[in-house]
């Protein structure tokens, strides 16, 4: 970004424009793979193949999906909010897209490098609850409501740990900037958060318990966030038929289909740039660089999502009540305790 | 459809009033939501009409009838006894065999005719076999409900083995048309008894995978035990049948109760939920009845195998049918529950009055007694858990 | 207990509610006064030699002589007997009542029973149509049954 800052208004708003239409471009193509991904993964789990036809084991499968969807009809429903029904997934969807500009891709790729990160991707990608309540509002469908009720209260309980997650790799690497939290974990990985980061020995030991718990934690908390099994209630498909989307179909169900995929990815980026070392390469200086950050980021992502998608064909579901026990009587004291014992280390 | 009466009269609204924040009195009031009659979990056409207060649910009032195909005036119209075999196959398209086997036992036992060893025993593969699908596709939609998806693949999967068993042996995959009234339509094909005995060897490790991948699983453990409890008393007063009476802890089974075909001479026992995870009678015990279920259905077919004797299974059917003037209640256990069929006779070819007496008719009607005061996702649980058919709840 | 021992129970007990009884057949039956019907059924239900608590069936049947009748399949999972009652009505006045307090599946299949025959059962809790649509005209099983041309415009017979 420092390169680019003498250009003048037209240059900076070209420039501007280019990097942030970049990350689309990722956004569209990952979901896209990630689709095929999900469909292969379930069917192997399942003992099936999944789409064989469309190209080489199905590959073009997705597009094609893309191209039925944009074809279909667009229905709104007579007793539907129109106005707030059309709104609902753009705001979805904006809310995912706009974390994207504080995930760090490369050492030279950051969409906004801004100091407080962190803090904005957990903000900004609350505006997801916003328009998931609108969605469920707007459709006039009891399980609509329900599904949008529900997801409210999950996103907004599972918030607490997710934060408080973020909270303390803050505390131990000192900064809210995934940029600069990223570059804290340089040299291997062994300096990792998620191993304690690159601390004194006796410090790195003593930590290393509470950070490995503290992101799977996080991984726990994000599987929420993002309404996947075991936490898919919103859309939950044996309870609420759909959930907050069960009227919508076409473009406007396939923009929220995008948008829950790229949250998925964009709850994986924060917890591979805050525990997994973002962008730096396993191997300390071997094969680093901003290319092979941008593969070594991409990777660790996809590797999370991939277990994400494990998990979600592998578990059932919990209930409503469980969920809120699982949040507020689980994993939140675990993480007081972690944030206690980490003080108490740091400062040791 | 005028729905102006279908509350039951023990229902009354709680309309109330709140203050909100701000000052405004807000109005509150149960919000009557229908799951069904097109439902993803509602297996088929059924309809919950269900008042909840937020997540809890208040009352459940069970509408059905979509799917009725009249099978009992049907029964009333045919020209003989031998044409209402493939309407039974129809009641429970599910576990077709065991229906055709109510109704053949029903007329039999009014024709006193004596069935050959071997045809016995092939019912008694037969039925076990389909007991064994049947549960399959039970346990399998049961994950489905808790949300796992897999088991229901692996359950379809296993299905498909016993599913071509039958295609060797009477060219149908799903209804069936097999028993006749004093035998069979056709005898074992010479590759059968091989090919089924490579089934169960198969089968038995696969019941082990099934359950760690979904009966022992935490979650579904959390979602299911404790939940739905159908007390033993209210099992019996509501007439409760199969693995939702023995899911209650009731040692029942009118295989070995109120015997049938050669049950008798083969070593099995029924199994009883005993509350290993919550409380004996709930949800996670009729999931568990049903598993252990086909362990011991395929221990029947083994020992069943073993004992074929040889014969011939059309000697038994009679040229005519026409029983004597007179009535029958005949019973069998099929994987829902206890199958019955009232004939009346009145000497003539065709049956007077046929009833079926369906069990997932009647398990049905003891879900809103279960389900009160639990959360919708517990009521797609405690509707999974019933194990309905819709074909044989609105026959 | 014997057919013959419940008939002569019920018979010491209840008198004339027991109209009528056929016991040398296969399954041997009692017709019972279709207004005592409950009474006899609590009885059954209740008094430990009897213990009848799991009702197995409830059918109607059109004997197309003017008389309509229900009748009770009964099983007692503690003495293992079974009994069958019937009670008969006639077409001109069919009531009969309901024992659905008495067995809690009798409910259903009484609804069922009203719907496809139409006997009014007396004192039932929620007696509405179960299988057919609310507003069908007529009760299908009845043996004088004719298949309506149309039902709300829609053409019957296929």
């Amino acid at each position: 970004m420092e390169a680019f800052q003498n250009l003048g208004f037209w240059g900076t708003l070209l420039v501007t424009i280019v990097l942030s239409a970049l990350p689309l471009v990722f956004v569209l193509l990952y979901a896209l793979v990630t689709i095929y991904l999900e469909m292969k993964v379930a069917a192997h789990v399942q003992d099936r193949v999944a789409y064989m036809r469309t190209g080489w084991h199905g590959v073009l499968q997705p597009i094609a999906d893309f191209i039925k969807l944009i074809q279909k009809e667009d229905i709104i429903s007579v007793a539907a909010n129109k106005k707030l029904f059309i709104l609902a997934p753009y705001i979805v969807f904006m809310g995912t897209y706009g974390a994207y500009a504080a995930i760090p891709f490369s050492s030279i790729f950051i969409g906004a490098n801004i100091d407080l990160g962190a803090f904005f991707i957990i903000g900004i990608s609350s505006l997801v609850v916003v328009g998931i309540l609108m969605a469920g509002w707007a459709s006039n469908n009891k399980w609509s409501i329900f599904g949008a009720v529900r997801s409210a209260a999950q996103m907004i309980s599972y918030e607490i740990p997710t934060a408080l997650a973020v909270l303390i790799a803050v505390m131990i690497t000192g900064s809210l900037n995934l940029q600069e939290v990223t570059k804290f974990q340089a040299g291997g990985i062994q300096n990792w958060l998620i191993f304690g980061g690159p601390l004194p020995l006796l410090q790195k030991i003593l930590i290393t318990p509470f950070t490995l718990i503290t992101f799977l934690i996080l991984f726990v908390a994000s599987l929420a966030e993002v309404n996947r099994t075991p936490f898919d209630l919103p859309e939950a498909e044996s309870e609420l038929v759909q959930g907050f989307f069960t009227e919508y179909s076409g473009m406007r169900w396939a923009l929220f289909y995008v948008a829950e995929y790229a949250n998925m990815f964009l709850v994986a980026g924060v917890a591979v740039a805050l525990f997994l070392g973002g962008w730096e390469s396993p191997f300390g200086s071997f094969l680093s660089g901003p290319i092979w950050g941008l593969f070594w980021f991409i990777i660790k992502g996809m590797v999370l999502v991939f277990l994400q998608i494990w998990l979600r064909w592998t578990l059932p579901r919990l209930r409503v009540d469980q969920l809120m026990y699982t949040s507020w009587k689980v994993l939140t004291p675990f993480l007081f305790v972690c944030i206690i014992a980490i003080g108490l280390i740091l400062v040791l | 459809m005028s729905e102006t009466k279908t509350l039951p009269t023990e229902y009354v609204s709680h309309p109330g009033e709140i203050k909100s924040s701000l000052g405004h009195t807000v109005r509150t009031d149960e919000m009557i939501i229908n799951m069904g009659p097109q439902h993803p979990s509602t297996h088929g056409v059924l309809r919950l009409e269900i008042v909840v207060d937020g997540e809890i649910i208040v009352d459940v009032i069970p509408h059905i009838g979509y799917l009725h195909r009249c099978f009992e005036k049907h029964a009333e119209h045919m020209t003989n006894y031998q044409q209402v075999i493939p309407y039974c196959d129809r009641l429970d398209y599910c576990a077709a065999i065991n229906e055709e086997h109510s109704y053949v036992l029903a007329v039999e036992r009014m024709l006193k005719i004596e069935v050959p060893e071997r045809v016995e025993y092939i019912r008694v593969i037969m039925a076990e076999l389909q007991r064994i699908a049947s549960h399959l596709i039970a346990v399998g939609t049961f994950g489905i409900d808790a949300g796992a998806f897999t088991p229901f693949l692996y359950a379809f999967h296993d299905r498909e083995l016993i599913l071509s068993l039958f295609e060797m042996t009477c060219g149908a995959r799903l209804l069936y048309n097999y028993f006749w009234i004093g035998g069979l339509s056709h005898d074992l094909p010479p590759q059968f008894v091989d090919k089924a005995k490579e089934f169960c060897t198969y089968f038995k490790p696969r019941i082990k995978e099934f359950n760690d991948l979904l009966t022992y699983n935490e979650i579904f453990v959390k979602r299911t035990a404790n939940v739905g409890v159908l007390p033993q008393d209210v099992a019996i007063n509501f007439a409760c049948s199969g693995p939702m009476l023995r899911g209650s802890g009731v040692n029942w089974d009118l295989r070995r109760d109120d015997p049938y075909s050669v049950y008798h001479k083969i070593e099995w026992e029924p199994k009883i939920g005993k509350g290993e995870m919550g409380t004996v009678g709930d949800v996670w015990d009729r999931h568990i009845v049903r598993m252990r279920e086909m362990e011991e259905s395929v221990k029947i077919i083994e020992q069943a195998l073993a004992a074929l004797p040889a014969g011939n299974v059309q000697a038994a059917i009679p040229k005519r049918i026409r029983p004597d003037a007179g009535e029958i209640y005949a019973r069998t256990e099929t994987p829902r529950g206890e199958l019955g069929f009232y004939i009346i006779s009145d000497g003539s070819g065709t049956p007077y009055r046929v009833k079926g007496r369906a069990p997932a008719f009647v398990n049905l009607s003891v879900l809103p007694e279960i389900s009160r005061g639990g959360m919708i996702a517990d009521l797609v649980l405690i509707a999974g858990s019933v194990d309905i058919v819709l074909g044989q709840v609105d026959r | 207990m014997t057919a013959q021992e419940i008939h002569d129970s019920l018979k010491a007990k209840f008198g004339d509610a027991v109209l009528d009884a056929k016991l040398d057949v296969m399954q041997p039956w009692l017709s019972i006064a279709p207004d005592r019907m409950k009474d006899i059924a609590f009885f059954l239900r209740d008094d430990p030699s009897m213990q009848f608590d799991y009702m197995m069936c409830l059918s109607g049947v059109d004997y197309n002589d003017g008389r309509l009748g229900i009748v009770y399949h009964l099983f007692s999972m503690v003495h293992r007997h079974k009994i069958v009652l019937k009670a008969f009505c006639t077409k001109e006045n069919p009531h009969v009542r309901s024992v659905s307090s008495v067995w809690g599946t009798a409910n259903w299949h009484e609804r069922e029973v009203f719907d496809m025959y139409g006997i009014t059962i007396d004192e039932h809790p929620d007696l509405r149509r179960l299988l057919m649509p609310d507003d069908w005209e007529g009760h299908p099983l009845r043996k004088d049954y004719k298949v309506p041309e149309f039902y709300n415009g829609m053409k019957v017979p296929y």
